[in-house]
């Protein structure tokens, strides 16, 4: 009978589950067809500080890495790691809610509190985890998520894996997001989610108008400080400090791959209920804690980032440099002033933009090749992300060498 | 308003994003025949809750595939 079975089941051809990615894999192979070096195949041979690198067998300056703040060759940072890799070991192995918490992971979630002069900190494995877990948990069946069209990927994924309803607002739009608070049923659960820095274009969120008719129209409000905290604001809390509204966000987002300069992300709330989060997140829950090495060297950084006034002032003058150096040499920007330490060089189109991004990299330069859909409005961006580190006659080579590479290939 | 007078409201607002002068029936898709990207859907979807003072989620506009589906769900929208 079995064999009988065998015989009549004809070897049918699977419907191959990856030729709907043909178009992409058309896409790249022409750009590489072009001559081009591939923008999402570099590899890092030796990275010799945070602004330095052996790209692809050259000697690099890294603009495009995130290290905002340069921690991630400070001694001490990297002393705290060593010695709780020797003292705890390599990895947690484990669940933070069974064997995974250890006093590290207790003590940075300590550090957050105090960096943040916030009640409570929970710490999960990635960024994109803790927008995951937090958005997902908290907007439930019925409740409705009211957030920015341009939201990074991590915000809409929590969105799709919880079981609110969405309703997205054309990006930085104050009235947009009002009137949409304003047509929600009475009732309904709201949670309004936000970013202080939107990472494409570098731009800033009005979140103290935004903050306030959240609050009118009885929502709670999340925002997404990624690529804010450490250095926007007096003490580096975020946009959300620097325009006086940390007070009334609810909960707030972060990670520790960018400042921070290890791996790792966060959420921070003085809601008096929050730790039940610790229960109730399944990005939490069902994951494994980070290695006792990235929570000290973290907890480290982030005492020492409460401490980086200087730092944070010279890396808005890099950022001042560039942006105004940009736009003399005649580069179209993501933004009018320079309003983060992303910097977002606009390009004619994909072709361009690659040939631009090749050109630079033999220049000796590292930037980001941005393009849809993790761009706005189909957008190809080459985008610029400044660190603290970056001394002021390396911004003068990063224009020379925008200038150069632009001049090659005819976009200025 | 009727769902005749809800397709014609509709229809004058759709206009500016039918930018190759579609012909629509109940039967004509955004995605495919009016090729709507993801941006011009929130700003069509924008205009029309503008309109009819009502909020169509993401996971209503899931739902909606071709023109007849929006008008029945905006008809119902506006009633409720």
């Amino acid at each position: 009978m079995a064999t009988a079975m065998t015989e009549t089941l004809s070897p049918t051809q699977p419907v191959d589950l990856l030729a709907k990615f043909d178009p992409i894999i058309q896409t790249r192979e022409t750009l590489l067809a072009a001559g081009v070096e591939d923008p999402f195949n570099l590899v890092m041979e030796q990275v010799l500080s945070p602004t330095r690198a052996i790209c692809n067998g050259r000697d690099t300056i890294l603009l495009g890495t995130y290290n905002y703040m340069g921690m991630t060759f400070d001694p001490d940072v990297i002393a705290a790691g060593k010695q709780a890799m020797e003292d705890f070991g390599a990895g947690t192995t484990g669940s933070r809610v069974l064997n995974g918490t250890f006093r590290d992971h207790r003590d940075v979630e300590t550090a957050l509190r105090e960096f943040y002069g916030m009640d409570h900190a929970m710490v999960f494995s990635t960024g994109y985890q803790a927008n995951l877990g937090i958005i997902s948990t908290l907007a439930g069946k019925g409740d409705y998520i009211i957030l920015d069209i341009d939201s990074h990927a991590s915000i809409w994924d929590g969105c799709a894996m919880g079981n609110a309803e969405v309703v997205p607002f054309k990006h930085n739009d104050v009235e947009a997001l009002e009137k949409r608070l304003k047509r929600i049923p009475e009732g309904a659960g709201k949670l309004v989610v936000l970013e202080g820095v939107y990472s494409m274009m570098g731009d800033v969120a009005p979140l103290k108008e935004m903050v306030r008719v959240s609050k009118e129209n009885g929502a709670m409000v999340l925002v997404d400080e990624a690529h804010s905290m450490g250095f926007i604001g007096e003490h580096g809390r975020g946009v959300a400090e620097e325009q006086g509204v940390l007070d009334d966000v609810d909960f707030i987002i972060g990670t520790f791959s960018k400042s921070v300069g290890t791996v790792g992300g966060f959420c921070v709330s003085n809601h008096p209920k929050f730790e039940v989060m610790r229960l109730v997140c399944r990005p939490y829950v069902f994951t494994a804690a980070l290695p006792p090495s990235v929570m000290a060297s973290s907890a480290t950084s982030i005492r020492k980032l409460m401490h980086g006034g200087n730092k944070r002032a010279h890396l808005w003058e890099n950022s001042r440099t560039l942006h105004g150096g940009l736009k003399a040499l005649g580069f179209q920007l993501g933004t009018d002033t320079p309003q983060s330490a992303i910097i977002a060089v606009i390009m004619p189109d994909l072709e361009k933009g690659a040939m631009m991004w090749e050109a630079l990299l033999k220049e000796g330069l590292y930037v980001n090749l941005a393009r849809p859909p993790a761009t706005p409005a189909g957008m190809t961006l080459l985008r610029c992300s400044l660190c603290a580190e970056h001394t002021a006659d390396q911004v003068q080579t990063i224009l020379g060498m925008f200038e150069r590479a632009g001049k090659a290939i005819e976009i200025i | 308003m009727s769902p005749a007078e809800v397709d014609a409201s509709i229809r004058a607002l759709v206009e500016p994003f039918n930018k190759k002068g579609i012909a629509i029936e109940d039967a004509t898709t955004f995605a495919g025949d009016l090729e709507f990207d993801s941006l011009t859907v929130m700003d069509f979807v924008a205009e029309i809750e503008d309109e009819f003072d009502v909020i169509i989620s993401m996971n209503q506009q899931a739902e909606i595939e071709n023109w007849g589906q929006l008008i029945a769900a905006v008809h119902k929208l506006q009633d409720s």
